[in-house]
């Protein structure tokens, strides 16, 4: 056999991260990330078909749905929305540090951008455990903690209790608080899968894998992770604000 | 890295993808798209044995008009599971998870697929939403017909409808992967000189076939999530029970499964574009046209669902609309089926099982076809809807098309699969078959729908005993016609002649690397100067990269070149 | 590599213009505009923000076309899904 030919068939292993199907880490990185964003594709169709429900029962049930999304806690959900576009830019950042190769300010950010990301979480975690408290849980989701709010009278200020504005209802109010935790369930569950996934890239980052020369990685959870920050930077003004200026008016 | 292989070495000592690793182990966690497209061959194989098992049972109990065999309640399980069964884990799967896991790499001139480990992931996602599917079969199994419509699934059914909606959701990920995989792989692992125009025929189906799966499959996905927490919590928006509306969830359900009806049936068009042309051994005509079709067809499918709402209170505009666009997506299904056909013309066309199939599906499909358009129109769909035409409507497409596409296909590439030729003769025997026996199933039950049939009841008036008769006899036969090659298949693996790389004589890919392929698929990356369907003398069509010792590399260059000087 | 690097400035620029709509998004939520006027202003700032991290944030401004591509398609599936299901739902009462 001549020694030439197995040359030329053996393809060259410039960097222990490329893959043996790779012709080379450019085309490895191309279709890495090219992978994702078809992967964010699907996703936009998941969380699509929760906005087209929200989007069809909001125009049913205006009133319904503006009652229920002022009971929601604007300061709570405004403070996560800076939370979380804060963690988007932790995480370009250290998307940024990977490509110039400066391992330790990657780590930083890494780290900064899972503390941010479990804030977001927590205080999610507050906003929940009140609706639990208002019994606002739709359903019987919680067993033995079924939807059952109190209806405020005319004058009572208690926050506690759900102010019906205009020709607002019960049943209306449980189908958004459905929504509402659907939504908002699902993006946190997105949440969750991107910090442990952040914590796996930390791992990684520590043992010094990723450099200019290789950070795909890096750079597509980026992109996954900015994509669940856009998801609530819509869900933010959808279940939060619309319908609060009604409150003047009630 | 091994030596080359040379023509002196002997077939059958070659190391080839099947005998580089033995063992179990070597199988399960193989990241191989050859071999992960044969785990998927198998346990399709085992669905599809599952699924005809009820549809035996349909059959048996529609041969009297008394509902005397099943129970209606039994029947209502026995109809939904054999549509579930083969719908998700038969037909959705079938081409793409083995064919196309099997040769897309290997038709573009790549080592593998793009991520051969979420490749492997997508069987494993494949095989547990199958084994919850079954478990909910054997625990009692589910009445609600495959399309789950709500409210009967949410609150009155006390089947097994979260269990079996879960299989289904999980197995909806192995189907997203494998559209990822394709999607990605077919943009950037293309062989040197594989430019977009070069690529077969089958790889432009996949590529089409694969965005329906990413598009449409999430939105499957999040509705039976959604509604097995109807049926869970008593939440909901599509439940009137819970304030929701049940249109709501059939727009949503069948704007995935109307275009997986296109998932079904495109990678079945791409395999007959290959054996139109392959076996008529000439250039397809119009090539353009026919990759074309495939995505005007992933796009248009996306637009007709509401014709399965015609009837369900959907607005009268809407339907109009509905029924405008669905007329429109026949179409680019008849660019392909007008193709086809002009290639045949003047072609050399020899008669091999897998070209009986493709003429098969054809007819089969132009029926299918032309029936649905009975169906698109919002008046006639009144009187149709839900009656036995529509059962024999979408059978034409799904069986008369992909399944008859996945034999042929399977047919025609098993000696590149396995190393092996099937027998020729048991192959056009089984074929035949297969056709007259699915023409005496489903023809008939054109007629007892037309004449008003209801479907899915388990006894029925006595004047449509004789069409119920003919359907159950044409079922036998078509049930003989698959085991026949279930059987010389399997023997064929050890006992079939020896196959040679190219038997076909043919200028794909797929053909100029040994068979069964080495793992890494090429000896060397093979670089394309050829268009996809351009005929050559046979001694010009060698293995690429094999070469005669005393060649030197100066000739196995040219041959990599596909044309040797 | 053939990839752009965004500079930091670009990151942080992005990062106050998002931080404005935000304050901006929250301030116009508590306005009572006439009409639908609300839900306009309140969706055009989400746009305009998500539009942002896109184009920056995951670098599709410095991305291939087919990129862009895959991106626009997603959105114009989720506008048929949108369209003619509001079509069935809009048109109802005609009849």
């Amino acid at each position: 056999m001549g020694a030439p030919l197995a040359a030329a068939v053996e393809h060259e292993h410039s960097h222990p991260a490329l893959q043996h199907h790779f012709e080379n880490l450019e085309q490895q990185r191309e279709a890495g990330t090219l992978g994702m964003w078809v992967f964010l594709v699907t996703e936009i169709m998941f969380f699509g078909g929760m906005f087209f429900a929200y989007t069809l029962y909001r125009t049913k049930f205006p009133d319904s749905f503006a009652t229920a999304s002022n009971h929601l806690s604007l300061p709570l959900g405004a403070v996560n929305t800076v939370v979380l576009i804060l963690s988007s830019l932790t995480m370009a950042l250290a998307v940024y540090s990977a490509q110039v190769g400066k391992r330790r300010n990657l780590i930083l950010f890494l780290v900064l951008t899972i503390v941010l990301g479990s804030a977001f979480l927590g205080i999610k975690a507050v906003e929940y455990r009140d609706k639990y408290v208002d019994h606002l849980i739709p359903g019987k989701l919680i067993p033995g903690n079924p939807f059952n709010p109190a209806v405020a009278a005319h004058g009572d200020t208690d926050p506690h209790k759900l102010h019906l504005v205009g020709n607002a209802k019960v049943k209306e109010v449980e189908m958004f608080y459905w929504i509402y935790f659907a939504m908002t369930g699902m993006h946190a569950i997105h949440m969750i899968i991107g910090v442990a996934l952040l914590s796996v890239l930390l791992y990684f980052a520590w043992r010094g894998r990723y450099g200019p020369e290789y950070h795909n990685p890096v750079e597509i959870l980026g992109l996954y992770w900015h994509f669940v920050d856009i998801i609530w930077i819509f869900l933010f003004p959808l279940l939060y604000l619309l319908g609060r200026h009604l409150l003047h008016s009630a | 890295m091994k030596a080359p292989e040379t023509f002196e070495t002997p077939a059958a000592e070659r190391v080839n993808y099947i005998n580089a690793q033995y063992g179990l182990k070597s199988w399960l966690l193989t990241k191989d798209h050859k071999r992960i497209g044969l785990l998927y061959l198998g346990s399709i194989s085992f669905f599809f044995l599952i699924g005809g098992l009820y549809a035996m049972f349909i059959r048996l109990e529609l041969l009297t008009p008394q509902g005397d065999f099943l129970s209606s309640a039994t029947y209502n399980k026995v109809f939904t599971q054999h549509g579930i069964i083969m719908i998700f884990f038969f037909l959705i799967p079938s081409i793409p998870a083995t064919l196309g896991n099997f040769l897309v790499p290997l038709m573009i001139g790549a080592k593998d697929l793009a991520f051969p480990r979420i490749n492997l992931l997508s069987w494993y996602i494949y095989l547990l939403g199958g084994i919850i599917t079954i478990y909910a079969l054997l625990a009692g199994g589910i009445d609600t017909g495959w399309t789950f419509y709500v409210p009967y699934s949410t609150t009155f059914s006390n089947s097994y409808v979260i269990a079996t909606g879960a299989g289904i959701f999980i197995s909806g990920f192995s189907s997203i992967l494998t559209g990822l995989n394709f999607i990605v792989t077919i943009h950037t692992m293309r062989a040197p000189g594989m430019t977009w125009f070069r690529m077969p025929l089958f790889i432009w189906a996949h590529y089409a076939t694969s965005l329906i799966m990413i598009l449409g499959t999430p939105v499957i996905a999040i509705t039976i999530l959604l509604l097995a927490f109807e049926r869970l919590a008593h939440v909901g928006i599509f439940d009137p029970a819970n304030g929701g509306d049940p249109v709501l969830f059939q727009h949503l359900f069948w704007f995935y499964s109307h275009p997986a009806v296109y998932i079904m049936v495109l990678p079945g068009m791409g395999i007959i574009s290959e054996l139109i042309a392959n076996f008529s051994r000439k250039n397809i005509f119009g090539y353009s046209f026919v990759a074309f079709s495939s995505l005007a067809i992933a796009v248009f499918g996306f637009l007709v669902w509401g014709h399965h709402l015609f009837v369900a209170s959907q607005s009268v505009y809407a339907g109009m609309i509905f029924s405008f666009l669905s007329f429109a997506v026949a179409i680019p299904s008849a660019i392909k089926v007008f193709n086809w056909t002009a290639t045949l013309y003047k072609g050399s066309i020899s008669y091999d099982t897998p070209m009986l199939y493709a003429l098969g599906f054809i007819g089969l499909f132009t029926i299918g076809g032309m029936t649905g358009l009975f169906l698109a129109a919002l008046a006639v769909d009144v009187h149709l809807s839900d009656t036995y035409f529509v059962v024999a409507h979408f059978h034409y497409i799904m069986v008369g098309g992909t399944l008859l596409a996945y034999l042929g296909g399977l047919h025609y590439w098993w000696p590149k699969i396995t190393g092996r030729m099937y027998p020729e003769g048991w192959g056009r025997f089984s074929a035949l078959t297969v056709f007259v026996g699915f023409n005496l199933t489903f023809l008939p039950q054109f007629i007892a729908g037309y004449m008003g049939m209801p479907r899915r009841y388990h006894a029925y008036p006595p004047e449509f005993q004789v069409f119920n008769v003919l359907s159950s006899a044409g079922a036998s036969i078509l049930g003989v016609g698959l085991l026949i090659p279930l059987i010389y298949l399997i023997w064929s693996m050890r006992y079939g002649k020896r196959a040679e790389a190219n038997p076909w004589h043919l200028p794909g890919l797929e053909w100029r690397t040994p068979s069964p392929p080495p793992t890494e698929n090429f000896l060397v990356t093979p670089v394309v100067t050829w268009e996809a369907y351009e005929f050559a003398p046979p001694e010009e069509l060698r293995v690429i990269g094999m070469f005669r010792e005393d060649e030197g590399l100066e000739n196995a260059d040219a041959v990599i070149d596909g044309k040797p000087t | 590599m053939s990839e752009h690097i965004v500079s930091l400035k670009v990151y942080f620029t992005i990062f106050i213009a998002l931080m404005v709509g935000t304050a901006l998004t929250v301030w116009a939520g508590l306005q009572d505009f006439p009409g639908p006027l609300n839900v306009i202003v309140a969706l055009t700032i989400a746009v305009i923000k998500a539009t942002l991290v896109v184009l920056y944030f995951m670098h599709v401004r410095y991305s291939s076309r087919l990129i862009w591509v895959v991106f626009a398609s997603a959105l114009f599936w989720l506008g048929i899904l949108f369209a003619l299901t509001f079509g069935d739902y809009w048109t109802r009462g005609w009849l």
